[in-house]
């Protein structure tokens, strides 16, 4: 048995005339220790989907197992990095990732909890910011700590939600390479939901799209052969990234391609040049 | 495609004048601060050709925008100088038109009267359908043929992006600048934007200048790849000429020999 399934799994939002079926005959298989991404657009149904495995939606029809037993409701052995963040506006730093420490680890003792609470906090270099609250902080100081949050559980298995789509460049790779070293070093398992093709081939061990909904399907999956730990520079001369990457864009494109619906309708362009207004603008 | 090597330009070429549509000259900005004068950018040569496209890329808080926004004459040059086809620009103009970060649009107006808002401008001597025709000609390019009376409010983020493309085309400018236009964006999303922007640019062929952070965006767009130094004093670094046949599919750009050379070398480049 894999250590999580999806059996089948179709979510109808809304009832009779107005239902919308966002998610039609899902079937996914995580095995322990693995580290899946799911790429998809957006509105495909991707946060949908995480509300599934997490427990916070229920399917309409089909089952999700978690090591063989139903989800039934949330729990701390499944740490969730959203993607608005979702902090307590009225707790500190320190404070948002202490709540989620002392309902992970209640039998530790206090100064075990602080120390774990700080080391998350340095791992995301907030220490500085320790004791404001989110609203202080920017957009990405946000999203580190949420990523603190999730990670300082220790969950047994990490599920991000486009996680890191807020970041620059460089904060991004830092978190990826944290998240990373969390999941090797404590034998996790992971599933990444992301739309950057390149964060999923850089992280995952595979890679399953999913098509865009109202039923949304997960399509055919691509198995990242390349070995780790993986450097973004040179990956560019490594000939199985190259086949993978552009295998994947292409299908990705294709999808996209699809979608979009050419129209029949064509217009004139008047042959006109603008009137030279270089001289009235100043 | 045929085979090129990569050639990486540590200096610049100099152009014809008259091969020229935009040069900037030692180009310099400075803000004051309280601890004295900021130099952003210090001796800035760039020259753009007719009918070439683009990309800066540099790390954060290198000056890209303050650049990007001199040249739109939005921001005050404190020393050299800016020219359009010879001409020194004196603030901001129709010969510039400039698609923001954010798509910037009315949001109490349509699609149709936010591209309209320009064209009304430049083209005072258009027919009021001509005027209309202008309007939903690019509107129907970025492929908003259903939207035209929608409310910019009721937009998504991507589409209210196609109408800021749009809304830019229209007024014919001589030079485009893209400040990451697409930064925004998911990155499927954007890769279909880019095929938007680029589809429209081989018709127009108007000399472009976009910023960006994205290095497949930037290889895929562009003629030439401007590589900035880091501030302050930020100037023209290395040039990355990308010589593959127009117009491009991103199918053919990604398959050739070359691509992830090109990539290397750049986010190598943006990692240091």
């Amino acid at each position: 048995m894999a250590y999580l399934e999806l059996n089948s799994i179709n979510k109808t939002y809304g009832q009779g005339a107005n239902a919308i079926e966002v998610l039609s005959n899902i079937n996914l298989s995580i095995e322990e220790g693995e580290f899946v991404a799911i790429v998809g657009f957006t509105g495909s149904g991707k946060t949908t989907l995480v509300n599934l495995i997490n427990g916070l939606l229920a399917p309409t029809s089909g089952e999700v197992l978690f090591k063989n037993n139903p989800v039934e409701g949330t729990s701390h052995e499944r740490g969730v990095i959203f993607q608005n963040y979702s902090l307590l506006p009225w707790l500190s730093v320190y404070q948002n990732v202490e709540m989620a420490v002392r309902a992970a680890f209640p039998n530790e003792n206090r100064s075990f909890r602080d120390n774990h609470i700080k080391n998350y906090i340095d791992m995301v270099s907030l220490t500085s910011a320790i004791h404001k609250r989110p609203k202080e902080l920017s957009g990405g100081m946000r999203q580190r700590v949420a990523v603190a949050r999730a990670l300082a559980m220790d969950p047994e298995m990490i599920i991000m939600d486009e996680p890191l789509g807020a970041l620059d460049a460089l904060t991004r790779g830092n978190l990826q390479d944290e998240i990373l070293n969390i999941w090797n070093k404590n034998k996790r398992t992971a599933l990444l939901i992301t739309n950057d093709v390149d964060e999923g081939i850089y992280m995952a061990d595979r890679i399953i799209p999913l098509r865009p909904g109202p039923n949304a399907t997960l399509g055919p999956e691509f198995k990242i052969n390349i070995d780790r730990p993986r450097d973004k520079i040179t990956l560019n001369d490594n000939a199985e990234f190259k086949k993978t990457r552009n295998n994947i864009i292409e299908y990705l494109m294709d999808i996209g391609n699809e979608r979009m619906t050419d129209s029949d309708i064509s217009y004139q362009l008047p042959d006109l040049e603008p009137k030279d207004l270089r001289w009235e603008f100043k | 495609m045929k085979m090129m090597p990569t050639k990486i330009f540590k200096k610049q070429e100099k152009f014809a004048p008259a091969e020229v549509m935009l040069d900037l000259h030692d180009l310099k900005k400075v803000y004051p601060t309280p601890k004295g004068d900021y130099v952003v950018l210090e001796h800035l040569d760039l020259q753009v050709k007719k009918e070439e496209f683009v990309t800066i890329i540099g790390h954060s808080g290198c000056g890209k925008t303050t650049m990007l926004s001199m040249i739109a004459g939005l921001n005050p040059i404190s020393d050299g100088g800016i020219s359009v086809l010879g001409t020194s620009i004196k603030g901001p103009g129709p010969d510039r038109g400039v698609i923001f970060q954010s798509p910037s649009l009315m949001p109490w107006m349509t699609a149709l009267e936010n591209v309209k808002l320009g064209v009304r401008k430049v083209f005072p001597h258009a027919t009021k359908k001509q005027k209309e025709d202008i309007c939903k000609y690019y509107l129907n390019k970025v492929g908003l043929d259903g939207s035209f009376n929608k409310k910019a409010s009721e937009l998504s983020q991507g589409m209210q992006q196609r109408v800021g493309i749009a809304r830019a085309f229209a007024i014919k400018p001589k030079v485009l600048l893209l400040d990451e236009p697409f930064g925004m964006l998911d990155s499927l999303t954007r890769g279909e934007l880019q095929d938007v922007l680029i589809e429209i640019w081989n018709k127009e062929k108007i000399t472009a200048v976009m910023i960006t952070h994205d290095v497949d965006e930037a290889i895929f767009l562009a003629d030439r790849v401007i590589m900035m130094t880091s501030g302050p004093s930020a100037k023209i670094g290395d040039i990355l000429s990308i010589d593959f046949e127009r117009p491009r599919t991103r199918k053919a750009v990604i398959g050739h020999d070359d691509y992830y050379k090109y990539r290397k070398y750049l986010i190598d480049f943006l990692e240091h």
